[in-house]
């Protein structure tokens, strides 16, 4: 491959540990023009609210925004599955030449006659804000006529990136929360809400099983196996643990300001990080000895059921190269450590969204040489991979297949698999995966690897 | 399962697409100019929609799809899209280095009202667009049409920007094969050279979309009509245009502006509109059809008349776009099925007119919409059950909360491999299709046989 060349204003967003000395530069709009794995506002806030299981999620605008987001995310019900069905408003030219109102009004009027939801989510598209439709005056009107609470989520692809899509996201649960309060204001004791876990393959009844063998009660999950009813206790929380810190730190703000819940970020990937954070809620509750014991017994029994086939697999994978770009750099953080639990070595390490304080912790935890990325572009990717010889590279959808035309293994860190990678067993599953798919014998196939033989 | 609250009573919706059936306009744009060699389709729009188009074009073909975006900010909403374009234009060849920008826009920046033709004017007396590179574009407003529609209008505005007439014929045949698969493309392609035409394909995903696993990433890879080809194209002695949404509009506009006569015809899924592709082919160029093509059909005719019990007034439930939709419920018709709900996203009364003269000796009653959704289709296969199910891989999920057998057929199929391998159009797309439909069939007339019907042969 020819050699690329990285754009002037793009040299920032690049950095190689050990060799260059520059901060490394984020939270920047993608440059115009660029091949960036990004995607916007919208994406965003449809992500965090998705897994809310008995709402309904109306998509106003044309149809290509509800068509994209259709049963996506893997994101699990134990009840209702309402989520998993796309409604749009799918507006037409006459529509953007007069307005959408009407046309919501009667939509939502419509599917919460044959529904019955709980509370309704109305998404607004680029479009909608370019035709000035007062989305927040309809949804008004028809929460004063059916009783739910109708929330317009103001999620207009332009108005900034996927990150200002979660904002929008944490607005409409707090004002869906605040509206759903229940009176007392009294604290629970030894209660949590759990924050940024969307119960992609099931993980959020992986981490509530270790609550409550840790004897505290969750009192809802923003979002993951989501009802709307379980929010109007979310105010008497004694905490907030929020994962995935990118999405829902901003709502853990919010409560802590309204309600003076405090919050700690903590991550569910990974040995280690697991058992920091139950380690972390329990001496929250230092006051109550037993959860610590208890906990330490929960993390003990845990590890030792799957530390033998962990260390098996850790026998193939040592020594390998992977390279990371993920769409939060907590993520990142984590998935570093996982890796490095089996063994392997992070060559390549970046996100879509991360802030520079993250990047700051990311050079800390890798190696020298170790590539360092802002929201890259696939020439950028693919040229770090090859020249770091990954064996394996952690993604999303857009990044399979430029690893598998290069000839490495690739493993899905994004919401759509099924596959829990969430806590003790999560992290077996991941390492099966990555060891599925980094030993396999195809890669010997590549001409690139067959000629070097 | 998913689809648990679809009703079986069907009200009146006025206001709302429930499960859609369709998509919108730009990833038909995207996937059109991803058919013209070295050329990067770019999204003037928020950034999310060139993501949204490129992970679903990424599922579908299980290749790198590459597309930049104008990443649009509340900015330039307020103010136009203009710095942002034309700054775009100048970093994707200083970065990427394509020989052509396909610009299509999207709802935001057609409703902002940006000038692309005007925007893209300024980029080159700027100087932002090097010598011989070029940037072109097609409106593509979401809220018009479909993904068909962008389709539609990307494949005119390439024709357009680029063909030129010298006065002198150049000898060959313009193609648009229409809306379908790399491997249809290659398919199509093959037939005419074996029909002794050289033809001009545009677009051509072949080769693009289906490449070989090298151990390289090439941005833009081999496939992709050439440039010179499409300048070529206005010197062509005609156009054929393959599905007449998808096609048609490109054809005419080289009819009308270096006067290239075209024809259009369905898309060659099945039989009849294999023959009417090849008929075509053959009074357009002059040329007798080969043995070899006879015998294609032959085999295709030979498949049909062998099992053509087991597919006896079988009913089948259909969603589609419109071009593939038409040739098929014609195939399957013909074969003595009984295609009875039929459904489209795409809007366009034209469909439901063609579909009921097709249908209309059937001996049941056959529901047809054009903008209609898969929540209608499935309400209707409710109401009156079928045999099989066709459509995109979202027909999954009714094929198992029904649990009627299933052939995924459309765009995305985004859980099988093979459709941007195997071509099905032509005789043997045909061959293929109905394969895949006696394979499910006789599958499930296994599975449900009583012992004492079990049979080996069949």
């Amino acid at each position: 491959m020819k050699p690329i060349s990285i754009l002037e204003e793009r040299k920032t967003q690049v950095f190689r540990k050990g060799s260059d000395e520059f901060d490394i530069s984020c939270d920047k709009k993608s440059l115009a023009g660029s091949v960036s794995q990004r995607a916007c506002v919208f994406c965003g806030s449809r992500v965090v609210l998705y897994p809310i299981a008995d709402a309904l999620h109306l998509v106003h605008g044309p149809i290509g925004c509800a068509s994209y987001t259709w049963d996506i995310r893997g994101a699990l019900s134990s009840g209702p599955e309402l989520h998993r069905m796309s409604f749009s408003t799918d507006l037409s030219e006459t529509d953007i030449i007069y307005g959408g109102e009407k046309k919501l009004e009667k939509a939502l009027f419509e599917l919460i006659d044959i529904y019955r939801p709980k509370a309704a989510f109305v998404y607004a598209t680029c479009i909608v804000g370019i035709i000035g439709d007062d989305v927040a005056a309809v949804c008004k009107k028809v929460e004063a006529k059916t009783g739910i609470p109708v929330l317009p989520v103001h999620s207009e692809g332009f108005k900034g990136t996927k990150k200002d899509g979660y904002k929008a996201a944490c607005d409409a649960l707090f004002n869906l929360m605040d509206r759903t309060r229940e009176e007392s204001p009294e604290k629970i004791p030894l209660s949590i809400n759990i924050l940024g876990e969307f119960n992609i393959g099931g993980e959020t009844w992986i981490i509530k099983d270790y609550y409550k063998r840790m004897g505290i009660e969750v009192l809802s999950v923003m979002t993951g196996d989501g009802r709307v009813k379980n929010f109007g206790s979310s105010h008497r929380a004694c905490l907030n643990v929020v994962q995935c810190s990118g999405s829902l730190t901003y709502l853990a703000q919010k409560m802590e300001a309204a309600y003076g819940i405090p919050f700690i970020r903590v991550s569910y990937f990974g040995i280690e990080d697991t058992s920091q954070a139950l380690y972390d809620v329990a001496s929250f509750f230092s006051d109550r000895p037993d959860i610590m014991e208890k906990t330490a017994a929960l993390v003990q029994e845990e590890v030792k059921a799957i530390l033998p086939e962990l260390q098996e697999m850790k026998t193939d994978l040592s020594g390998k190269r992977a390279a990371v770009y993920v769409g939060g750099a907590f993520k990142a953080f984590s998935l570093i450590k996982a890796l490095k639990h089996l063994g392997m070595t992070v060559v390549l390490v970046g996100s879509q969204t991360g802030s520079k304080e993250d990047y700051a912790l990311l050079k800390d935890m890798c190696d020298p040489g170790t590539i360092i990325l802002d929201d890259a572009n696939p020439l950028e990717l693919a040229k770090y991979v090859l020249e770091k010889d990954a064996h394996l590279f952690i993604g999303g959808v857009k990044e399979r297949p430029i690893a598998y035309k290069l000839g490495l293994g690739f493993c899905d860190h994004n919401h759509e698999r099924k596959i829990p990678l969430a806590g003790f067993e999560g992290m077996i599953n991941f390492a099966r995966e990555v060891h599925e798919t980094v030993t396999s014998p195809v890669w010997d196939l590549v001409p690139r690897k067959a000629w070097n033989r | 399962m998913l689809l648990r609250h679809t009703h079986k009573d069907i009200l009146p919706r006025e206001a709302l697409t429930v499960n859609p059936a369709k998509t919108c306009q730009p990833v038909g744009a995207m996937y059109a100019s991803l058919g013209i060699h070295n050329c990067l389709p770019h999204s003037h729009g928020s950034q999310g929609c060139c993501s949204y188009h490129r992970s679903a074009l990424t599922r579908h073909y299980r290749e790198p799809v590459m597309a930049a975006t104008s990443s649009f900010t509340e900015g330039s909403s307020v103010f136009g899209g203009q710095a942002n374009l034309i700054q775009a234009i100048d970093n994707i060849f200083t970065t990427y280095d394509p020989d052509i920008i396909a610009v299509h826009t999207t709802c935001l920046s057609e409703t902002i009202g940006d000038d692309v033709y005007q925007i893209t004017n300024k980029a080159v007396k700027e100087g932002k667009v090097p010598p011989g590179k070029h940037v072109f574009h097609a409106n593509t407003p979401s809220y018009v049409g479909s993904h068909v529609t962008g389709f539609a209008n990307m494949t005119k505005a390439m024709a357009l920007y680029f063909s030129k007439s010298t006065g002198v014929h150049n000898g060959r045949f313009n193609i648009i094969p229409g809306y379908v698969e790399p491997s249809d493309m290659t398919e199509i392609k093959r037939l005419a050279k074996e029909m002794g035409i050289r033809p001009i394909l545009f677009p051509d995903t072949s080769d693009v979309l289906n490449g070989p696993m090298t151990g390289k990433y090439k941005m833009f890879p081999q496939g992709g009509t050439p440039m010179a080809d499409l300048v070529s194209a206005g010197d062509s002695i005609g156009t054929i245009a393959l599905g007449p949404l998808a096609s048609a509009d490109a054809a005419r506009a080289m009819d009308g502006k270096w006067h290239v006569p075209c024809r259009v015809e369905d898309l060659p899924i099945g039989l009849s509109a294999t023959d009417r592709f090849i008929d075509a082919l053959r009074k357009a160029a002059g040329v007798s059809v080969p043995d070899s093509i006879t015998r294609e059909r032959g085999q295709l005719l030979d498949i049909i008349t062998d099992m053509h019990q087991y597919v006896y007034r079988k009913k089948v439930a259909l969603a589609g776009d419109p071009d593939h939709l038409i040739p098929l419920v014609e195939f399957l018709v013909q074969m003595d099925m009984m295609p009875i709900h039929i459904v489209t996203g795409t809007p366009g009364k034209a469909f439901e007119k063609e579909i009921e003269r097709l249908t209309a000796h059937l001996p049941h009653k056959v529901n047809v919409a054009a903008g209609g959704d898969m929540f209608l289709l499935h309400q209707w296969i409710k109401n009156d059950p079928v045999d099989l199910i066709m459509a995109n891989t979202y027909g999954k999920y009714m094929a198992r909360d029904e649990d009627i057998p299933f052939v995924r057929f459309g765009f995305p199929i985004l859980d099988r491999v093979g459709h941007s391998y195997f071509p099905t159009t032509c005789y043997r797309g045909g061959m293929r299709l109905l394969e895949k439909i006696l394979d499910v069939m006789l599958d499930r007339l296994d599975r449900d046989a009583p012992e004492e019907r079990f049979e080996l042969v069949m």
